[in-house]
């Protein structure tokens, strides 16, 4: 097991420093470089060349490449410009917010995704088996924003069921310990905070959901119907096995490994689907902060962030690997 | 590597269905995918949808009955006070927020929304098949040298597809400033190395085929090999992913120009800008959002569902 974790982490070197080759090279064709990101496009070139010399930007590539390394192992990822403070605080600050989101949508998805991914699959052809295949063609195809806009719009302006926007209702005082609303409302035993949050939680959530809820419906409804069709499992029903038995431990088993392996990949979706609910719901994360990066040209927000989310999706993906090879024990052989 | 599976998996997957082209049924596999499409619901009704998207999309302006940015009936909406025109005989699907005919700008869009998505496209398609096709052959035919270029290769598009893709698309985006042609190259860069990994593992499948030997032993050239026996062979896949990509490119535009991304230039309505314009107006007026993002949804679920069905018909595994 330490050996996997160890030969893991070593294979990441390659990946994350190719990754950072790409941002370097990325950062240097900014419009004008950083001296006009940071001057305006009205500066002088005598600012431009103190700029410069005072970035260190004079100085060969190779150079500048090690500092951009030794920058990002310290967590510097620079200054915004927005609200001038260092680029990872305002990430750590607004992270928890993004994260309680991504979570409540991934549950989400699991819980509706995986029995309507195996109901459909075990009723091949069925009208659940229909809704559910056209459902998920439709949640990939009708974008993020707009389905949360329509929830927004249905639940919360016309019926007034949800909170509009934010985490928390103005004016209540909740303590914060965590950053996660929920969690803190349950750890200082103030129930109508986390109440409160889950009210704000539940639209941007589903609406966060809906592709992770497609990809999961399908990939499990795939993966039981394979899973069906092999000869342990004829073999475990005409030994006259219990039905109970066969589904938990011979289909659901085999069938749930690519679909947990799908569920944290699907972060990635996630994060991008974040920024655009995060925005409608001006949910307050990482998401809502980018959207105001992007109509400032917070440069150094928006490079940081790319960095911030290569290091949490390798991160994710590590951790994804290693739960596969507990759960697969075939996968620690190799 | 496993980490940055998935993206790559289901790539890999579609690349392994060329394989079904050695199968000796005696008419060829495209004719064989096709017949089996026919009688594919779901690729009737994708097809159909796209067949009526294009027509739109090329005689929409046209038809359309009036300027998409001729603010006729300016002095009749009042968007801060709430006060909108919907449906009516004159205006089939009511004004925007400046006294514009929404159903002139929605045939307009239509046309740019097929350009955005089909340009974006192309150009993934394309860088996407020049660096699979050099990956591939310097990976099938390149001897040892060919196969550390192919590793060093892959290991970059293997990056590039580890990140999602939307904000990667953002970050293009946001560093070339905003305009209709950013949108392109922003959406059509995050194809490249889904198109590149594509062409790579089709051909590397193909590499091995038995014909790939014959035309070696023959002693054709090793280029020649590449351009006229592995690649006609590779391409099915390719145009598979293609059809999806068109879905994807379409979502990803709508989503850059939500996010401020988009074409800035109001002479042209496109569909992703009508709805991020909309969106101000959500709460009072919801149907003016409504007509670009179902114009948006269906398309998508066009090229989505003849995508799925072609790549179904591809498939060994499910032929009868």
């Amino acid at each position: 097991m330490l050996r996997l974790v160890v030969r893991r982490l070593l294979q990441l070197i390659p990946t994350l420093l190719g990754l950072s080759v790409l941002l370097f090279l990325w950062l240097n064709r900014l419009p004008g470089g950083p001296a006009s990101a940071i001057l305006g496009e009205r500066a002088t070139e005598a600012e431009v060349a103190r700029i410069n010399r005072a970035l260190g930007l004079d100085e060969p590539v190779h150079v500048q490449y090690w500092r951009f390394l030794k920058r990002i192992f310290e967590l510097d990822l620079g200054t915004s410009t927005q609200t001038g403070q260092p680029v990872w605080d305002e990430f750590t600050l607004r992270f928890p917010a993004t994260v309680e989101l991504s979570v409540a949508a991934i549950l989400i998805a699991v819980v509706v995704g995986i029995p309507m991914g195996y109901l459909a699959a075990k009723h091949r052809g069925g009208w659940l088996d229909v809704a559910s295949v056209s459902g998920s063609l439709l949640g990939i195809c009708i974008p993020v924003f707009f389905l949360a806009m329509l929830l927004r719009g249905i639940f919360s302006v016309e019926l007034g069921w949800f909170p509009s926007q934010g985490r928390l209702t103005t004016g209540l005082n909740a303590t914060d310990i965590t950053g996660f609303a929920v969690l803190d409302g349950l750890l200082t035993g103030e129930f109508d905070a986390s109440w409160d949050a889950i009210m704000h939680l539940i639209l941007p959530a589903v609406a966060l959901a809906s592709i992770p809820l497609a990809v999961i419906v399908r990939m499990t409804r795939a993966s039981v119907l394979e899973v069906l069709g092999e000869d342990y499992i004829r073999t475990a029903e005409s030994k006259g096995l219990d039905k109970r038995v066969v589904r938990g431990r011979h289909v659901l088993r085999n069938a749930l490994l690519p679909v947990i392996t799908a569920v944290g990949l699907l972060t990635g979706s996630l994060l991008s689907g974040a920024v655009l609910t995060e925005s409608v719901f001006d949910f307050g994360g990482i998401g809502s902060f980018i959207r105001t990066a992007i109509d400032g040209r917070d440069y150094p927000v928006l490079v940081g962030f790319i960095l911030f989310i290569a290091m949490v999706y390798v991160l994710i993906n590590l951790l994804v690997d290693l739960a596969y090879s507990i759960i697969d024990p075939r996968v620690r052989v190799h | 590597m496993t980490i940055l599976t998935n993206k790559a998996d289901k790539i890999d997957r579609l690349a392994e269905l060329t394989q079904s082209s050695e199968t000796v049924t005696g008419s060829s596999l495209w004719r064989e995918a096709f017949r089996r499409m026919r009688s594919s619901k779901m690729a009737i009704i994708g097809a159909a949808i796209i067949a009526a998207f294009v027509l739109v999309a090329i005689v929409g302006p046209w038809l359309a009955p009036h300027g998409p940015t001729a603010q006729n009936w300016r002095s009749e909406v009042f968007p801060n006070q709430g006060k909108f025109v919907g449906m009516r005989g004159e205006n089939w699907f009511g004004l925007d927020h400046l006294g514009r005919d929404m159903f002139s700008r929605w045939l307009v869009g239509a046309r740019q929304t097929l350009l955005v998505g089909v340009v974006s496209m192309l150009i993934g398609l394309i860088v996407g098949a020049l660096v699979g096709v050099l990956s591939g052959a310097a990976a099938t035919l390149g001897g040892k040298v060919g196969q550390r270029v192919d590793t060093v290769i892959m290991r970059f598009t293997d990056i590039m597809l580890s990140l999602p893709s939307l904000l990667l698309a953002v970050s293009i985006a946001a560093v070339l400033g905003q305009s209709l042609t950013t949108v392109m190259i922003a959406v059509g860069v995050v194809q490249i190395p889904i198109f590149a990994r594509l062409l790579r593992g089709s051909m590397l499948v193909q590499g091995g085929a038995d014909y790939v030997l014959a035309a070696k032993a023959v002693g054709i050239r090793r280029k020649r090999i590449v351009l006229t026996q592995i690649l006609p062979n590779s391409l099915s896949p390719v145009i598979v992913q293609a059809t999806l990509s068109l879905a994807t490119a379409i979502i990803e535009a709508a989503a850059l120009s939500y996010l401020g991304l988009g074409n800035p230039d109001p002479a042209v309505p496109e569909w992703g800008v009508m709805l991020s314009q909309a969106q101000r107006f959500f709460d009072n007026e919801p149907m003016m959002a409504a007509y670009p993002a179902v114009g948006i949804i269906i398309t998508a679920l066009g090229f989505t569902l003849l995508g799925e069905a072609m790549r179904e018909a591809l498939d060994p595994k499910l032929r009868g």
